[in-house]
């Protein structure tokens, strides 16, 4: 589009304006309350005449703290720890998908494995599968199937390494849920991937093979560097669903590999909310989302719109 | 070429290797995609089938899946004569369509209405992705606040303005949760639209132009059916994730007053955590899969007759110009 931005009517400069409010208003909010004291939240005389405290965050993450905040008679919530949880699964989580996401994208791609349709219509299938829908097999099959006999050589060493009662299972660890956020984005990375694929010119790659490059080489040296923008795209968009997914980690976790959002929804549902506290935690949680937004918006635009608007 | 045989660092290979190579040549599709088809067949294959075995069991959640016995589909048809069940059934499609079609007609008319070029458009785009980035527990939380019968928000401005309060989770607790569905997700079908309404022929709309097309004329016999693929897949992301939505409600209302906003997933939970009936949970399950293939197949037909159509239309309007 050449031409030149046209001067346009201010009510619309007015309904952007409006439109901005409407939806980074209640973000906002949950900013400036998570550093508030709780009488200042609820006395609510004014919104922005406060006294900052960080004394939420330190009342959220004592268990990580290195030194003890004053207002702390113990340290009740166990936030810290709950968030290098997820740290620890969003990211092995993110890696592994896009690994083997691109890898399945490619090998689709280039060896024409299956049409692109089925590719899709697989991966429309698999996004209709609510987390609801897995809860039950999930919690099944992690608890009683997918088990290490304790007699055996591996099973055996796992129970030396890391205790537990019983044979060594898949649920209760990182492990277990990691694998089923894998297997849950699998399928949307592969499909997003398989568009980026589709344009690396093959020239490219039939050089490289001249050469004597391998179908692993070529992969990794000639097909992944190009792909960047895509890989970008899909890793926010997996990363998005590890960190915030409740329902099958809270069905999955045990008493060490909680993640966040399973403490908030637990300290929700007490009567009395302490809302500073659960702000500071809600915030700690959205930071990580907020930053992909602000610095990669165009390429979560790429990957929303991918698939829906062809061209 | 000299640059990549630099990056790979590879010479001319011998014989020996090149039979090697070959032998890796053929198996390297199934080393591609196996990894991937694996982790899929374990982690959800598997979990599907068992689910499907589970639900014509009488099974709870101290016993072991072989410890339980085998009821045929006796769970299915118990569901079918619960009340309760069948509530939430009807809870989960009124708010899945409600939502959706509420949302299509802010994101679209907002699509409609903003297409020119106004130049804080990609800061508005940048702004609205926020609140479909952040954790549906931290959504839930946040209005869970603004909708706190004393304290919150919008009961504060209402009283502020000498207006009765609003029982927000209490009485009109649907409401309350498609309001913040809609605040998080309108920006989705917004942006898809956009997206949609820039990707049209320009041709097409020179063309109405030149013959005198009024904006409204132009937005209903051309801009709309030619989005109209766009949007039937947007919609049906859309209603795939309603029936998804859970976390937003726990928070909320977790599930309540009553039953009024206990949608299937809700109900799939509270029976797995609290009643500890696997296999009705894994029933529930099956028929919530059942009705969103029905929904999903559906839309997909339509979808494919509507682009026909508007590969129709689009030629049609080519040939006059």
């Amino acid at each position: 589009m050449s031409h030149a931005p046209q001067k346009q009517n201010p009510a619309f400069y007015a309904v952007i304006g409006l439109l901005v409010f409407m939806s980074v208003g209640p973000v906002l909010l949950m900013f400036v309350n998570s550093f508030k004291l709780d009488v200042d939240i609820l006395s609510g005389t004014s919104g922005l005449l406060f006294f900052p405290t960080i004394q939420n965050y330190e009342t959220a993450l004592c268990d990580i703290l290195w030194y003890e905040p004053d207002h702390l008679r113990f340290c009740q919530l166990k936030f810290g720890g709950a968030f290098i949880n997820s740290l620890v699964i969003a990211i092995i989580s993110t890696v592994l998908t896009l690994v083997l996401g691109a890898m399945a994208a490619y090998g689709l791609v280039r060896f024409r494995f299956m049409g692109r349709d089925t590719v899709s219509t697989t991966t429309l299938l698999v996004r209709m599968v609510p987390p609801a829908v897995l809860l039950v097999p999930v919690f099944g099959l992690w608890n009683n199937q997918f088990c290490l006999d304790q007699d055996g050589f591996l099973g055996g060493w796992i129970k030396d390494m890391f205790g537990g009662r019983g044979d060594p299972c898949l649920a209760g660890t990182h492990s277990g849920i990691i694998l089923i956020y894998v297997a849950m984005n699998l399928p949307f990375v592969i499909w997003i991937l398989q568009s980026f694929i589709v344009q690396v010119p093959r020239s490219l790659e039939e050089a490289a093979r001249v050469d004597g490059a391998g179908p692993f080489q070529v992969f990794f040296k000639v097909v992944l560097p190009l792909i960047k923008p895509g890989l970008a795209a899909a890793a926010i968009f997996t990363f998005r669903i590890a960190w915030n997914e409740y329902l099958l980690a809270s069905a999955l976790s045990d008493r060490d590999t909680k993640t966040v959002p399973i403490l908030i929804v637990n300290n929700m549902s007490e009567f009395n909310v302490e809302w500073g506290v659960i702000m500071a935690t809600g915030m700690l949680l959205a930071i990580p989302p907020i930053i992909f937004t602000l610095l990669a918006s165009r390429q979560i635009i790429t990957g929303m719109t991918a698939g829906a608007v062809k061209g | 070429m000299s640059d990549i045989t630099a990056a790979t660092g590879m010479n001319q290979p011998r014989p020996t290797v090149r039979k090697a190579r070959r032998l890796a040549n053929r198996l390297s599709p199934y080393a591609f995609v196996g990894p991937a088809i694996i982790v899929l067949f374990i982690a959800l294959i598997i979990p599907l089938g068992y689910m499907i075995y589970g639900s014509m069991l009488d099974w709870t959640a101290s016993q072991s899946i072989g410890e339980a016995d085998f009821i045929g589909l006796k769970n299915y048809t118990d569901l079918w004569n619960d009340p309760r069940f069948m509530k939430s059934v009807s809870v989960t499609l009124r708010f899945a369509f409600i939502v959706v079609v509420v949302e299509l007609l802010i994101g679209v008319g907002l699509a409609l209405l903003l297409d020119r070029d106004i130049k804080g458009m990609t800061f508005l785009r940048t702004m609205f992705i926020l609140p479909m980035m952040i954790a549906p527990v931290v959504v839930g939380l946040m209005w869970r606040f603004m909708y706190h019968p004393t304290d919150g928000t919008f009961n504060r401005l209402l009283e502020k303005m000498d207006l009765p309060t609003v029982d927000w989770l209490g009485q009109h607790a649907l409401m309350s949760v498609i309001i913040a569905d809609i605040w998080q997700w309108t920006p989705f079908i917004f942006i898809l639209a956009l997206a949609a309404l820039q990707s049209l022929p320009r041709s097409a709309l020179e063309a109405a132009r030149i013959d005198g097309a009024t904006a409204w004329q132009q937005i209903i016999y051309i801009k709309l059916p030619l989005m109209m693929p766009v949007l039937i897949v947007t919609a049906l992301l859309r209603l795939i994730d309603a029936f998804k939505v859970l976390e937003v409600i726990l928070v909320l209302t977790n599930g309540g007053p009553g039953q009024e906003t206990q949608i299937l997933s809700h109900r799939i939970n509270e029976t797995m955590t609290e009643v500890r009936h696997l296999g009705e949970a894994a029933a529930m399950a099956n028929y919530l899969l059942i009705l969103l293939m029905a929904l999903t197949l559906g839309m997909l037909a339509f979808n494919n007759w509507q682009e026909k159509r508007a590969a129709r239309i689009r030629a049609a309007a080519e040939e006059d110009v």
